[in-house]
């Protein structure tokens, strides 16, 4: 057997296996007649030998397993059958995405959205996975909703997760990140004047830097109030610390040769600062930002969970659980995912423009 | 060692700055029960009574050193429910709390790295697992993961778990992806070279890994390691406060903070701050030997 010898030719038999199982033990009155025969049209494209496997064949396979999924969506039932249809769709994936994977990677152009498409195909599967799961076992809704309820939620409570939105992120955790990120280059270009400062602080921030800080949320908010001041309070004690270690490590990140260098040129510290020193340390200033836009949101987040007005996401969270409303609080994580995740890219995004000339940005 | 001194003295400064926070923090208190009983009171009986409220906004690090041991040391000895008297942890003292606290971080924190290592390796191993995982591993830690914690400690309280696991799973998701990302940059760390010697030893794949891959991973392993640790520690004290918890960290920051009992707050805060450091510390400790062990030591 050839076939067994290439890339994603374990996952193929298995994949042929399942089909045969779920074939042998229900086959149409199971499974839809869709489904089988698309289940079987991927099974036969599976024998294709390696090299001729194109983008055409990688379509028709994906093709393929996206019909047979939703096809068996009104089939999921816990039967055997079905089990085995699941296994097979999934089974067919990782063929996929092995197949995927293994392609010549393209360094140029529309190709370098290439290296997408491996995990989103994965991305898919697993959100196919959770729905067909949640069908075919009837977990109940205030266990696991499934992702097609949780969209259906998230488009029919726009409002409150916009309201919830503006109050937890762009209120609390943007403002604190600002505060905080601000204040710390700040106090790391304070601190930079003393080398005695630096010595004493390095140590003593990377110590804070550890520590639960999220726990200082309940004082933060007996101090500021319920509303959003408390919550970026928090943000702002938590990024503050990662930051000015990052920072105060950056500015220190020049070379003996290129400070003499600026010596020679006779520059005052303020051109030295911006010229070299600034410059050099932005791959550390940067890291830090996205250390912190992580850690901003989740402050945010919890601590609404000691006090907060009747809005915010970890409000809304902490309540709805309560009410066990799984699908709004889902919609809220999904929220809190996609805005952690744009923050976060975008951070990287400047960062490819600004320190385009480090290693680590140039090999792309 | 020549980081002493001036770490001494930031320390010193912070202290010394905390002190003086505390007398405009809490003079407000003072002064209106001085308005309420008619008197008049000069400035140093206002610094005195700031240091000593039993409700202060901001408690005097002596108060917070001082309720920290009483909370520890004084009600394992002494107190009705203490050790010395009934033989188990009193549920007032902090060693108990922690202890709570600290059993769920240290399990979750043990599943959540061996599943980091394992998946690593399988990364490091197998393309189709490196091209599919890796990004949604790398995006994972953009999500606040944490705000996922009330939910799952609700729905596996409906299924009945309670009690460890549940805070135990959360320590576990949240230490699992440093480890997973520090060990890959770990596993990859050896250079063409180095493969290049192991390929004309004509050594097999699981010697490359045991003999080359697997030692140069250890600092890696161990920087991820101490970021794990910590995040499985904020995870159980955050898992601990959705459903109102009556044991462990988290829970007495929140039932401090429902009766304002703020030296409470305090004091469990820095018992989590020790903690972390002393965890943090260990695995450092650790390190330093392991790394000696391999004549790797810098």
């Amino acid at each position: 057997m050839k076939v067994l010898q290439q890339t994603g030719g374990l996952q193929w038999a298995g994949m042929a296996l399942a089909v045969l199982v779920a074939l042998t033990f229900g086959g149409v009155t199971a499974l839809g007649l869709t489904t089988v025969v698309l289940l079987l049209a991927t099974v036969v494209l599976g024998i294709v030998p390696q090299h001729r496997k194109g983008w055409l064949w990688l379509l028709a396979v994906a093709a393929a397993l996206a019909g047979a999924g939703q096809a068996l969506l009104p089939f999921a039932a816990s039967s055997l059958p079905v089990m085995a249809a699941i296994v097979a769709i999934w089974l067919g994936a990782w063929m996929l995405v092995a197949q995927l994977a293994d392609r010549p990677r393209v360094a140029k152009g529309p190709g370098r959205l290439q290296g997408l498409l491996a995990p989103l195909t994965f991305g898919v599967t697993l959100l196919w996975l959770w729905e067909v799961t949640v069908r075919a076992l009837e977990v109940p809704r205030v266990i696991l909703p499934a992702p097609s309820a949780i969209w259906a939620r998230i488009l029919r409570s726009t409002d409150i997760l916009w309201v919830d939105f503006v109050q937890t992120f762009v209120k609390g955790a943007l403002s604190g990140f600002a505060i905080g990120v601000g204040a710390a280059i700040v106090f790391a270009l304070l601190v930079d004047r003393s080398d005695f400062l630096r010595r004493g602080l390095l140590p003593v921030g990377n110590f804070l830097a550890v520590l639960p800080i999220i726990g200082t949320a309940p004082i933060m908010v007996m101090w500021f109030g319920f509303d959003w001041p408390s919550k970026a309070a928090v943000v702002v004690a938590m990024v503050f610390f990662p930051m000015l270690v990052n920072t105060v490590q950056g500015l220190a990140a020049t070379e003996a040769m290129q400070r003499d260098l600026m010596r020679t040129y006779n520059a005052s510290w303020a051109q030295a600062l911006l010229k070299l020193r600034l410059p050099a340390a932005m791959p550390f200033i940067f890291n830090g930002l996205k250390i912190s836009s992580t850690l901003a949101l989740i402050g945010a987040i919890v601590a609404e969970f000691f006090g907060s007005p009747t809005r915010g996401m970890g409000f809304r969270i902490s309540t709805e659980v309560g009410r066990l409303q799984l699908d709004m609080v889902w919609a809220e994580i999904a929220v809190a995912a996609l805005a952690g995740s744009l923050f976060y890219g975008m951070i990287a995004l400047v960062e490819r423009g600004v320190t385009f000339w480090h290693p680590s940005q140039r090999g792309r | 060692m020549r980081n002493v001194i001036p770490v001494l003295t930031i320390v010193a400064a912070l202290i010394a700055l905390w002190y003086i926070a505390v007398v405009p923090m809490n003079a407000q208190w003072t002064q209106d029960q001085a308005r309420r009983a008619g008197q008049d009171i000069s400035f140093t009986e206002l610094v005195a009574d700031t240091m000593s409220q039993s409700r202060p906004r901001l408690p005097a690090p002596h108060q917070v050193a001082q309720e920290l041991w009483n909370s520890t040391i004084v009600e394992e000895m002494t107190g009705r429910r203490g050790f010395m008297n009934t033989g188990s942890l009193s549920n007032r003292s902090l060693i108990y709390h922690g202890w709570v606290t600290l059993s769920a971080t240290l399990l979750g924190f043990a599943i959540g790295s061996g599943l980091g290592i394992a998946l690593a390796v399988g990364i490091v191993h197998n393309r189709g697992m490196d091209a599919s995982v890796m990004p949604w591993a790398i995006a994972s830690q953009t999500i606040p993961i944490l705000a996922i914690a009330p939910m799952i400690i609700v729905v596996l309280n409906a299924v009945g778990i309670t009690g460890l696991i549940p805070k135990a799973i959360i320590s576990t998701y949240l230490s699992f992806f440093p480890v997973v990302v520090g060990m890959v940059k770990g596993l990859r760390a050896p250079d063409q070279m180095q493969l290049d010697l192991m390929k004309t030893y004509s050594a097999s794949g699981q010697q490359v890994f045991a003999k080359l891959r697997w030692p140069s991973a250890m600092p890696y392993l161990f920087a991820s390691l101490k970021v794990g640790i910590a995040a499985a520690l904020v995870g159980a004290i955050v898992a601990e406060l959705p459903t109102g918890a009556s044991a462990g960290l988290g829970a007495r920051l929140l039932s401090g903070s429902y009766f304002g009992q703020t030296l409470q707050i305090w004091s469990a805060l820095f018992a989590a701050a020790i903690l972390a450091a002393s965890m943090v510390a260990l695995i450092g400790l650790i390190q330093r030997v392991t790394l000696k062990r391999m004549g790797m030591a810098a």
